[in-house]
């Protein structure tokens, strides 16, 4: 792998487009198939929660100490809005990984092609990737193209800092936090804790929309397709009903409500 | 020949619960289950997996697996794959296992069930079929495996009933076998610098048997102080939705949820929780949970057992002045 090492740090973000996680279950369909969601008006796509959380990062480290941005998607099909927003946020450059059979592509899968995508891009000090993705909650893929890639790996950051050719993070723990350190190029996967990811600006949004995304299919990254066979096959999607009969219980007005629940509390010996 | 080779965990000298859990979930798996135990030191952890019902205990002791090195911990387990050669592989989805579990699988080439609930052998196929909640909870997966081993499951803690699974927490008579694994410096590649603990005097969430929490409909963090006082009353411990976490109201080690901690307490009180699902990832445990929000639409009151549909600032003064009356007589 050829490391460049200046002054400034290259940087990449993998993020994922997704479906929007926190639309109400109600508005969630599975497709005919039984095995994907299926799109659906009331579920808009997004970008990644937690991987707005890693394009922040990384502009908190370009503020701190400059470097370049560059931000990698992988997928079939994608919003121009959403996987551009981390340009109107202030990244500079857009690879998404575009191709018909990054449909369905398991954890070992989507590390594999994003990892031979890192190689082509070469010269990185540091990957970014979100803890999880929303949709199948894998947080695998990290792992994977850190171990396909050799490069150290560390997850569920709250902090992330560059001192030198070394990535120092802080790791969420139950109850406090790691601080750990790995010499470059390495890998880190960011969590919510880092903080709110910023707003895009104005500027940033027209920017964002001037600039051309490089594409790049499966043959550009000569990837034999064997090689991506799911190691997990999904036998079946389903969308659970959760209905509890609730007691609602309902007094003269609120105050009497929560009265009347702690009794209701008592009579179950719950209190 | 070990069928279901499950990845203890110890602390302190102890046997983690999530160790317990695996155990139970494989023999529901069934065939000969075994768990290797790995550290610097483990003196005196083989002998309180009898207890468990394992047919064999592995252990792996080597200095460089002090400290819990996830680097460290994936390649000895890949060398104990190697040699042991198990059908199953089960981690817990903790701190180490959740990144344990799929590394070792990436480097063996086989693929990894992250966050499973249940897992079962297989009809016809005999391959492995793990269910898992995705998209936060909101739909359930089955999912099984390729055609090689070890197929491996990390699973969620807490998600088997322990007592539940023929088998599980039966004395099994067991054998023991060390393995030397080879283990040099240069694996580590992420080092560690220094672990800091907030220190609270506060009640653990895990294990308590009750749990008061606030969500985002509290507005700000003067009323978490009403909730430690609850949960003071009911010897219980405070927890909080992410909303109100990352608003700074309280602090992260209070959230409950998919990313946060999960809980199965007797008696779960949510105060201004809509109840997505990616909370309820973290509680569908509890026993009984009870809703206090002014939405009736609200999410939360499709999972619990007795709720108010009203304004917090008016329910809970009354509530507690009554439980308050209640405890003390
Ligand atoms: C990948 C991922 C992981 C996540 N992990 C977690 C997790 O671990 N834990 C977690 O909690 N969330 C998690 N979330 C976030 C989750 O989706 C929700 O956004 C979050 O739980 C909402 O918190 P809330 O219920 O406090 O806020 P809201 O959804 O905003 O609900 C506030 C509720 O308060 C009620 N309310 C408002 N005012 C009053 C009043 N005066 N009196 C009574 N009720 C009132 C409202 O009716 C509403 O129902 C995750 C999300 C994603 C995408
Ligand atoms: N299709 C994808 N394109 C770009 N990045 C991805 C993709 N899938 C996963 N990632 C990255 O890996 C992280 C964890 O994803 P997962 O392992 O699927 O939960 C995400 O937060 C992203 O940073």
């Amino acid at each position: 792998m050829a490391v460049r090492r200046d002054a400034v740090a290259n940087i990449i973000v993998c993020v994922k487009q997704v479906p929007d996680p926190e639309a109400p279950p109600s508005a969630f369909r599975i497709d005919d198939g039984g095995k994907r969601i299926a799109d659906s008006p009331g579920v808009s796509s997004v970008l990644n929660g937690f991987d707005e959380n890693a394009v922040e990062a990384a502009l908190r480290i370009k503020d701190a100490a400059g470097g370049r941005i560059t931000v990698l998607s992988l997928g079939s099909a994608f919003a121009a809005d959403v996987v551009k927003k981390p340009l109107s946020m202030g990244a500079d450059d857009l690879v998404l990984l575009q191709d018909e059979t990054f449909d369905d592509l398991d954890s070992y899968g989507t590390a594999l092609v994003l990892s031979e995508a890192l190689k082509r891009i070469g010269e990185f000090d540091l990957v970014l990737c979100g803890r999880q993705a929303s949709d199948w909650d894998n947080a695998q893929a990290p792992l994977g193209i850190a171990e396909l890639l050799g490069i150290p790996c560390i997850t569920v950051a709250q902090k992330v800092e560059i001192n030198g050719g070394v990535v120092v993070a802080e790791r969420v723990l139950s109850g406090g936090y790691e601080v750990v350190e790995a010499d470059m190029p390495a890998l880190v996967t960011v969590s919510n804790e880092l903080g709110e990811p910023r707003y895009p600006t104005l500027r940033g949004i027209m920017t964002a929309g001037r600039k051309q995304p490089t594409v790049w299919s499966a043959d550009d990254l000569g990837i034999d397709r064997a090689r991506l066979e799911r190691r997990i096959r999904i036998m079946d999607l389903f969308l659970p009903v959760r209905d509890r009969q609730c007691e609602v219980i309902q007094g003269e007005d609120d105050a009497d409500s929560g009265r009347l629940l702690a009794l209701r509390l008592r009579e179950e010996k719950l209190i | 020949m070990v069928d279901v080779l499950a990845f203890g965990e110890h602390a302190g000298g102890k046997i983690a619960p999530i160790t317990a859990d695996l155990i139970a979930a494989a023999r529901g798996v069934g065939g000969r289950v075994a768990v290797v135990l790995m550290g610097g030191d483990l003196t005196g952890l083989e002998a309180q997996t009898a207890p468990l019902g394992v047919d064999k205990v592995y252990t792996v002791q080597h200095p460089l697996l002090a400290g819990e090195s996830v680097d460290m911990l994936v390649s000895a387990l890949e060398q104990v794959c190697r040699r042991v050669q198990p059908r199953v592989l089960l981690l817990g989805k903790t701190a180490i296992g959740r990144d344990v579990g799929p590394c070792v699988a990436f480097r063996l080439g086989v693929g990894a069930a992250q966050d499973s609930v249940a897992v079962e052998a297989g009809g016809q196929t005999g391959r492995i079929v793990a269910t898992r909640p995705v998209y936060g909870g909101t739909a359930m997966a089955k999912v099984t495996f390729g055609s090689s081993n070890p197929q491996v499951v990390i699973m969620r803690p807490g998600a088997v009933e322990r007592g539940s699974v023929p088998g599980a927490g039966e004395g099994v008579a067991e054998e023991a076998e060390a393995i030397e694994v080879e283990l040099d410096e240069s694996i580590r590649k992420v080092r560690h610098v220094e672990t800091v603990r907030k220190e609270s005097e506060r009640m653990r969430l895990d294990g308590a048997s009750v749990v008061v929490s606030g969500g985002r409909g509290l507005r700000g963090p003067e009323p978490f102080a009403m909730l430690e006082e609850l949960a003071g009353l009911l010897g219980g411990a405070v927890g909080a939705s992410r909303a109100a976490c990352d608003a700074g109201w309280v602090d992260h080690s209070y959230q409950i949820g998919l990313t946060g901690a999960t809980i199965r307490p007797d008696l779960y009180v949510t105060v201004g929780i809509s109840g997505a699902s990616q909370h309820m990832a973290g509680c569908s445990g509890a026993k009984r949970i009870v809703a206090i929000n002014k939405d009736a639409d609200a999410n939360i009151f499709k999972e619990a057992s007795f709720g108010v549909v009203g304004d917090w600032s008016k329910v809970l003064p009354s509530f507690m002045e009554a439980v308050r009356d209640l405890v003390r007589s």
